[in-house]
């Protein structure tokens, strides 16, 4: 039965509202944000060298692949990046806060929008956006695997067990990621929040636990959306700069 | 405790300053409210100023309701308990929707006046007043509980958890109002039943008994998909109901689980060959 609402017409426009307080002030952070990570790693994505140092190894070029036929100097880190990429880009948290900074659809609550045939997550590509979502969350859960085991490695100077500030880095840097990835919303469904009843379903009190586990991280997945994307830009530059020589790695043991 | 001093009270019309402003918490401070007033169907509505004196722990609801009973007489305006648990107060407060009655004057800054306004996503019916009946309509085409015959009547606090959260609105409406799927568009709106009821369905799917499945109808006919998910539904409710996080993005989730998720896919195609 087609029940629609034929009332009042708001007001159209962009930024038309009664707010007092700085409703602009997020978005325009969130742009900001947004454009210093995404400058550094595309000018970090097409470097050829400086990407590792002694047992680290950059985030952005991790699993590390590079098939003999790749040119020496083309950079081999869009075989992986396009994984995180995608997985943020429809990740829930990254899709309001584009709609709301890039798309104004609504900059902040009760202000109003310039478009006026909104389709929202209906549209030709939007719609996509919560199916694509789930292969990302799946390809990025094998890449997140591989940055742990980069970890493990960064624990390893030649064959003797050691830790540098690099490889404290690296931890902080994947903790960071496996709290965002951990904490995703499609992941959050899919491990026991689709259950209807979760003592009736079967294995529902091991879905219980994990569907806790991962609804406390999904709390604050807007902090670790953040977090993690500096950490990730952040350890580039770390290891970046050791390699260069600008920075020396201490060894702590 | 202050002694307030009140006499019957009167829905509407007839609120003495007593009432509102008990002996010991007057000050001799005045604010500034401005009113937006109109007749039904009227949109922009005129600006009126009134002073009003100001009591410590004043609402907004008390300022209207003295300018009622001392300024504007003919001044319309809903409320029914002043606790924010009928959900009749709304009204949007210095451009943000909230609950007359859970709106602290103190908490503005008083060198200004404090705009009261209807909620814009609904017509005036008069001043402060909406015709928000539409929702109730909304609410009639949604598939009501329906008891499983296959489970024994029995589950655990923490199966209920989900469904009792959604269980908390109060039907007050300012998610409908805050949404800009139903706030922005022009004469006929989208056909979307908005986050009010996205919170009811929810609260009926994760229900540990309910055996109704209405995934079909939230995407299609509810247009579950016109949300982009930008929170400000959650942001306005007076019940904090983490609607778009435990009521939007779960039944997203259930719809693409449902329809969409490629490991499933292939699990249910591998099933079916057996
Ligand atoms: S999150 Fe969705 S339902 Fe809530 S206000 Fe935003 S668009 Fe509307
Ligand atoms: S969900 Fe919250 S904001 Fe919406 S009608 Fe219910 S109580 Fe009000
Ligand atoms: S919802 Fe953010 S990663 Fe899945
Ligand atoms: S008067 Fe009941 S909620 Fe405000």
């Amino acid at each position: 039965m087609k029940q629609t609402l034929t009332a009042h017409v708001g007001a159209p426009g962009f930024g038309k509202t009664e707010r007092r307080d700085a409703w602009w002030l997020e978005p325009l952070l969130v742009v900001l944000g947004f454009a210093t990570f995404v400058a550094y790693s595309t000018w970090a994505a097409f470097q050829v060298s400086n990407y590792s140092y002694g047992p680290y190894l950059s985030p952005f070029f991790s699993p590390y692949i590079r098939p003999d036929w790749w040119p020496a100097n083309w950079s081999t880190a869009f075989f992986v990046l396009w994984i995180p990429g995608g997985f943020r880009a429809s990740c829930y948290y990254y899709r309001r806060a584009y709609w709301r900074s890039l798309f104004a659809s609504p900059s902040a609550c009760a202000v109003s929008e310039p478009k006026r045939d909104y389709t929202g997550e209906t549209g030709t590509i939007a719609r996509w956006l919560p199916i694509l979502h789930r292969w990302f969350l799946y390809l990025s859960l094998i890449v997140l695997v591989w940055l742990w085991i980069d970890v493990v490695k960064a624990f390893d100077f030649d064959g003797h067990f050691g830790i540098g500030v690099g490889t404290l880095v690296m931890l902080i840097n994947v903790a960071l990621l496996s709290f965002f990835t951990l904490g995703c919303h499609a992941l959050r469904s899919l491990v026991g929040g689709n259950a209807r009843c979760f003592s009736c379903a079967p294995g529902g009190n091991a879905r219980y636990g994990m569907w806790s586990f991962v609804s406390k991280l999904t709390q604050r997945h807007k902090l670790w959306a953040w977090f993690s994307l500096f950490s990730v830009g952040l350890t580039d530059l770390y290891i970046r700069l050791c390699a260069m020589g600008v920075l020396h790695d201490i060894r702590i043991v | 405790m202050s002694e307030t001093v009140t006499s019957t009270q009167v829905h509407g019309g007839g609120a003495t300053a007593d009432q509102i402003v008990s002996v010991d918490s007057a000050t001799n401070q005045h604010i500034q409210v401005r009113i937006n007033r109109g007749e039904a169907g009227e949109i922009e509505g005129r600006w009126e100023e009134f002073t009003v004196p100001l009591a410590k722990g004043m609402v907004v609801l008390d300022t209207v309701l003295w300018v009622q009973a001392h300024q504007a007489n003919d001044l319309a305006a809903r409320w029914n308990c002043k606790a924010a648990k009928c959900g009749s107060c709304s009204a949007e407060i210095n451009g943000k929707p909230r609950l007359m009655c859970k709106t602290r004057v103190e908490d503005f800054n008083l060198a200004e006046p404090i705009l009261i306004q209807p909620l814009q996503t609904f017509k005036r019916i008069k001043d402060l007043v909406t015709d928000v009946s539409w929702n109730y309509r909304i609410n009639a085409t949604i598939k009501p509980f329906t008891p499983r015959q296959d489970r024994e009547w029995k589950w655990f606090q923490h199966d209920a958890d989900r469904a009792q959260e959604m269980r908390k609105c109060i039907e007050c409406f300012l998610c409908q109002d805050v949404c800009h799927v139903l706030r922005y568009q022009t004469e006929e709106k989208p056909q979307f039943a908005g986050p009010r009821y996205f919170v009811r369905t929810a609260g009926l799917d994760f229900h540990p008994m309910d055996g109704a499945e209405r995934l079909e109808q939230l995407a299609d006919e509810h247009g579950l998909g016109l949300c982009n998910i930008t929170y400000c539904c959650s942001e306005v409710c007076p019940e904090h109901i983490a609607i778009t996080h435990n009521a939007i993005i779960p039944e997203k989730e259930r719809v693409v689980d449902e329809f969409h998720d490629p490991v499933k896919k292939f699990i249910r195609k591998i099933q079916k060959k057996k």
